[in-house]
């Protein structure tokens, strides 16, 4: 056990000591975070907007009017056809429109159920989705008050339609990638260069003639960055919820204990990755290209996987970062628990196995 | 001269008694018809070695880089696993009880192998550690190589100087009290100062009874060992205490010297009387075809080449011409 | 009577059967020439006001313990790092302000890298022949020729990981003074390569001192020291010794070029 807590401390003073690794370990995520809240957090005044009203009633034009006096908005013009408008969209820097159907009012009173559509220029997907909030807001607070006059459940449907950008990616799906990412950067990047770097100092050599186990090397190679791991986890969900109003809708102690399960993934990953090559820049360049790289592509927070070709979709399964992102949506956004995910960490739990199990199998306790 | 006789004698007697001693001794490490090729056996980089050192014995492995030196030691401290043979250290086979072996033995390899961001002292403790041991128990071995490093020990070994590194990685090889100790080239790329320096704390650690293994490129190193082992291309070519090494050499060696070392080279390898030429220094060591030619007339015959200044003594050979000698046998 | 090497435009006499050299030609020229060359990193000096000429044609010994300053002084010569102070001119061409051409009149080869590995033979030649701008013709005879007297014509399509040390270093070396340098550095060519090579790796430094080139090189045996028209031996930064081994052998009265070493590296209180 001593030799286990001073390997663990030396690697604990290479970490400390090689202070340009450290300062990107926790400036990536930190950097990333930030300049993101900077985009999604920008206030956003007197966007353009155009109204299209087919139902010109009093509930429709009392809607028109609560938009035009609002700061974020400056109604453009009302519009009296949809091809109109998508005009407007092309040629003049449009970023919303709203579509009042023809019997607008009248659907209201007789049915208690009216809908109206909102379609945003998606290309922006930050302030698209402000913008939408905001529209509905605006409709939300009208169908509150007409309520209240009359005491009759009225509902308003918004149907909302992205232009160009149906997906909407925003920071809701931002942050689990970075997650993902991140981790994956430190455990699998870190580990993996770490362990090759000692092959490539000779260090290793020593190591493996004493009676130190291989596999406690290894191990103990792990704990600091399963450490560094959870602390840049906490760095990047405090940022999050702090500077870009994410929500953790469901537990936090379920999002914990999946990261930590997809940390063990990734550091058996760093391990393989290390046991198959001898110098540092192949480690690199097989975490890159193998790790990060899926994650980007597959994960489906940079690049919609309903978009891709069958076969890379069929690939993406076994991303095991793909989980890891349902995951964590669906903790975080969603507010689901365990039973909800289950499927999915069951995946990433097999995955984590397999890997592991590979991974100490092919260490090699001689050179070669 | 007196001296180098009076060293002679004594290696002589040396050489004798530790003949004797070896035929009773314990034997540290045996190594039987080791084999290990590389490149799906395109290189071989041991071909069929086999050697014994006894406990306490300090013995050299000499030979150039790639001579499989290093593989060598590598099947000894259980990091490679030979093609065919067996070996053994301490006793235990070295595929089979690796495990026992790894706990019992030190070693330091050619590339140095210490933490370069992990002062003196993070180092030494960490090594005691992983060898389950601690620096305080075993300060005596190390005492005197440890001293020299005091005053730096605060020091990151990666801003350490050569000589200083050097003392370093045998002090944590050492920290274990090892049975046997495998020092893989630790003299390559030393100036002959700290050589010097390195192989008198060698000599004190074999007093303490830690039986030595070290490899060399360096000839002159080698007659500073019990027992040596004379390597090319993977077999070892001759093996043996230096001072009987030197006896088999086959031939008389002469130095010569004249005012144009360079064009006397070529008169001597143009002479089909001479069996080989190599320049030593200031001056050139030559052997004679058997019988063909005597001193006297190659004196003359380099006279009437037109050479002044000449000096023909006969000498001793030192390792190094032994190894040239048995390179060209081959 | 030979008894006068001729060196560049100075001469190599031979005294008592000695290699002695000595300038009786005020013509002789000079291709390096050190002046109070310093280099400080910080407040730790590593060359300290090294001050030295070599001669054109000869064979220079640059020694000195682990950390005596040798690296340094041989990068600030090869335009490789700028002196603190001092003056330094290198085939002619000043130290501070002419490193391009320096590096163009220049060979170098250390042990520790000359040579591609992942490349064979014969790529390396003509890489190496190609960025110092010889003609394709030229680098095709040269080339051929180079194979041909190292006796690498089956190996000419090996990859150069795949030959002996010895090899690679005899190689390294004819790259090196493949397009006729004025002088050529060598930066412990021989460590770790075997007596009889290490001697056939000397057979080319004197073929190529033959052809004009000068030779600067650093070693740590001694016995080929010797072979050297001079040495210097650099400790602590500074050259404490300049002269013929024969000569340096009486001034300290030493038997051998170790003994002389020994006795003034002895004395060094860094290494390193």
């Amino acid at each position: 056990m001593k030799q286990f807590l001073s390997f663990v401390r030396k690697e604990f003073y290479h970490v400390f000591r090689d202070s340009k690794t450290l300062l990107m370990l926790f400036g990536i995520p930190i950097v990333l975070i930030v300049l993101f809240g900077f985009a999604v957090t920008n206030e956003i005044k007197n966007a353009k907007i155009v109204v299209c009203d087919y139902a010109k009633d009093p509930a429709s034009q009392e809607i028109v009017h609560k938009l035009s006096v609002s700061e974020t908005f400056h109604l453009d013009k009302t519009l009296l056809s949809y091809s109109q408008m998508e005009e407007a969209f092309k040629k003049e820097n449009i970023k919303l429109a709203i579509i009042f159907p023809a019997n607008f009012y009248k659907d209201l009173l007789h049915l208690n159920k009216a809908q109206v559509q909102i379609i945003a220029d998606g290309s922006d997907p930050n302030t698209a989705n402000t913008l939408t909030n905001y529209a509905i807001s605006v409709i939300m607070e009208y169908q509150q008050k007409l309520m209240q006059d009359n005491n009759i459940p009225y509902s308003i449907a918004p149907e909302i339609r992205m232009l160009y950008n149906p997906e909407l990616k925003g920071a809701i799906n931002f942050v689990p990638g970075i997650m993902a990412l991140v981790l994956l950067l430190v455990c699998v990047l870190m580990t993996a260069v770490s362990i090759v770097r000692e092959k490539e100092a000779g260090t290793m050599e020593v190591l493996l003639v004493s009676p130190f186990s291989p596999f406690m090397v290894i191990i103990s190679k792990a704990i600091p960055y399963l450490v560094l791991s959870l602390i840049n986890l906490a760095v990047i969900l405090i940022l999050s919820v702090t500077l870009l109003g994410m929500p953790i809708n469901g537990s936090v102690w379920l999002l914990v204990a999946e990261s930590t399960l997809f940390i063990i993934c990734a550091l058996s990953l760093g391990l393989l990755i290390s046991n198959v090559t001898q110098s540092q820049q192949t480690a690199m360049l097989l975490a890159v290209m193998g790790m990060m790289l899926p994650t980007m592509l597959f994960t489906g927070f940079m690049f919609p996987l309903e978009n891709m070709p069958k076969a890379l979709q069929i690939f993406s399964n076994i991303v095991p970062s793909k989980w890891y992102y349902i995951i964590v949506k669906s903790i975080m956004i969603k507010g689901l628990g365990f039973s909800a995910i289950w499927k999915e960490t069951l995946i990433l739990f097999g995955a984590t196995c397999f890997f592991l199990v590979v991974s100490l199998r092919s260490f090699k306790i001689r050179l070669s | 001269m007196e001296s180098w006789k009076l060293k002679m004698e004594n290696d002589q007697k040396y050489s004798q008694l530790s003949t004797i001693h070896s035929q009773f001794s314990i034997k540290m490490v045996t190594v039987n018809n080791i084999v290990k090729a590389y490149n799906k056996g395109e290189v071989k980089a041991v071909n069929d070695v086999s050697f014994e050192v006894s406990k306490g014995e300090l013995f050299g492995l000499i030979g150039a880089d790639g001579a499989g030196k290093t593989s060598i030691f590598r099947i000894l401290t259980t990091l490679l696993l030979p093609d065919s043979g067996t070996a053994s250290v301490n006793g235990f086979d070295v595929v089979k009880d690796y495990k026992t072996i790894r706990k019992n033995v030190g070693y330091m390899p050619g590339k140095f192998s210490l933490y370069q961001d992990l002062s003196v002292e993070e180092n030494l403790n960490f090594f005691a550690t992983v060898f389950n041991t601690t620096v305080a128990e075993n300060y005596d071995l190390v005492k005197d190589i440890y001293v020299q490093l005091e005053p730096f020990k605060t020091r990151r070994a990666g801003k350490l100087s050569g000589g200083m590194k050097q003392k370093l990685a045998l002090c944590c090889a050492l920290i274990h009290r090892p049975t046997v100790l495998f020092l893989d080239e630790p003299t390559t790329g030393v100036d002959v100062v700290s050589r010097k320096e390195f192989w008198e704390m060698l000599k004190s650690l074999k007093q303490q009874g830690i039986t030595i293994l070290v490899s060399t490129p360096y000839m002159d190193e080698a007659t500073l060992c019990e027992h040596i082992a004379l390597i090319q291309n993977g077999s070892i070519m001759s093996i043996d205490t230096p001072y009987n090494i030197i006896k088999k050499f086959p031939d008389t060696l002469f130095a010569v010297r004249a005012d144009n070392m360079g064009r006397l080279q070529n008169a001597l390898r143009n002479n089909p009387q001479i069996k080989s030429c190599f320049s030593f220094g200031d001056f050139h060591h030559v052997t004679m075809e058997n019988g063909k030619l005597r001193m006297e007339n190659l004196v003359t015959s380099l006279k009437n080449d037109g050479f002044n200044d000449l000096e023909i003594k006969e000498i001793t050979p030192t390792i190094e011409d032994c190894f040239m000698n048995l390179m060209d046998n081959k | 009577m030979e008894n006068e090497k001729k060196i560049g435009n100075g001469k190599l006499k031979v005294e008592n059967g000695e290699n002695t050299f000595s300038i009786f030609n005020s013509q002789l020229s000079t291709v390096i020439k050190a002046d109070k060359l310093t280099k400080r990193f910080g407040d730790f000096i590593a060359a300290n006001e090294v001050t030295f000429e070599v001669y054109a044609g000869e064979i220079f010994g640059f020694l000195g313990a682990n950390g005596a300053g040798k690296t340094t002084a041989m990068k600030m010569l090869c335009g490789l790092s700028t002196p603190s102070s001092g003056n330094a001119t290198t085939a002619g061409f000043d130290v501070y302000r002419q490193t391009e051409q320096i590096k163009k009149h220049i060979g170098y080869m250390s042990q520790k890298f000359s040579l591609y590995e992942d490349l064979t033979v014969i790529e390396n030649i003509q890489f190496f022949g190609g960025i110092y701008g010889l003609s394709d013709k030229h680098l095709k005879e040269k080339s051929n020729e180079l194979i041909e007297t190292l006796g690498l014509k089956n190996e000419a399509k090996k990859l150069v990981a795949s030959l002996p040390l010895g090899w690679k270093q005899k190689l390294a070396f004819s790259v090196a003074v493949l397009h006729e340098p004025k002088i050529v550095f060598l930066d412990e060519p021989t460590g770790g390569v075997d007596p009889v090579t290490r001697r056939q790796f000397w057979d080319l430094i004197y073929q190529a001192a033959d052809r004009g080139i000068t030779i600067f090189v650093t070693t740590h045996y001694m016995d080929e020291a010797e072979y050297c028209n001079r040495i210097s031996i650099m400790v602590d930064g500074v050259i404490e010794a300049l002269d013929t081994p024969a000569n340096l052998k009486q001034q300290y009265s030493a038997t051998s070029m170790d003994e002389v070493f020994y006795k003034l590296a002895r004395g060094a209180k860094r290494s390193e």
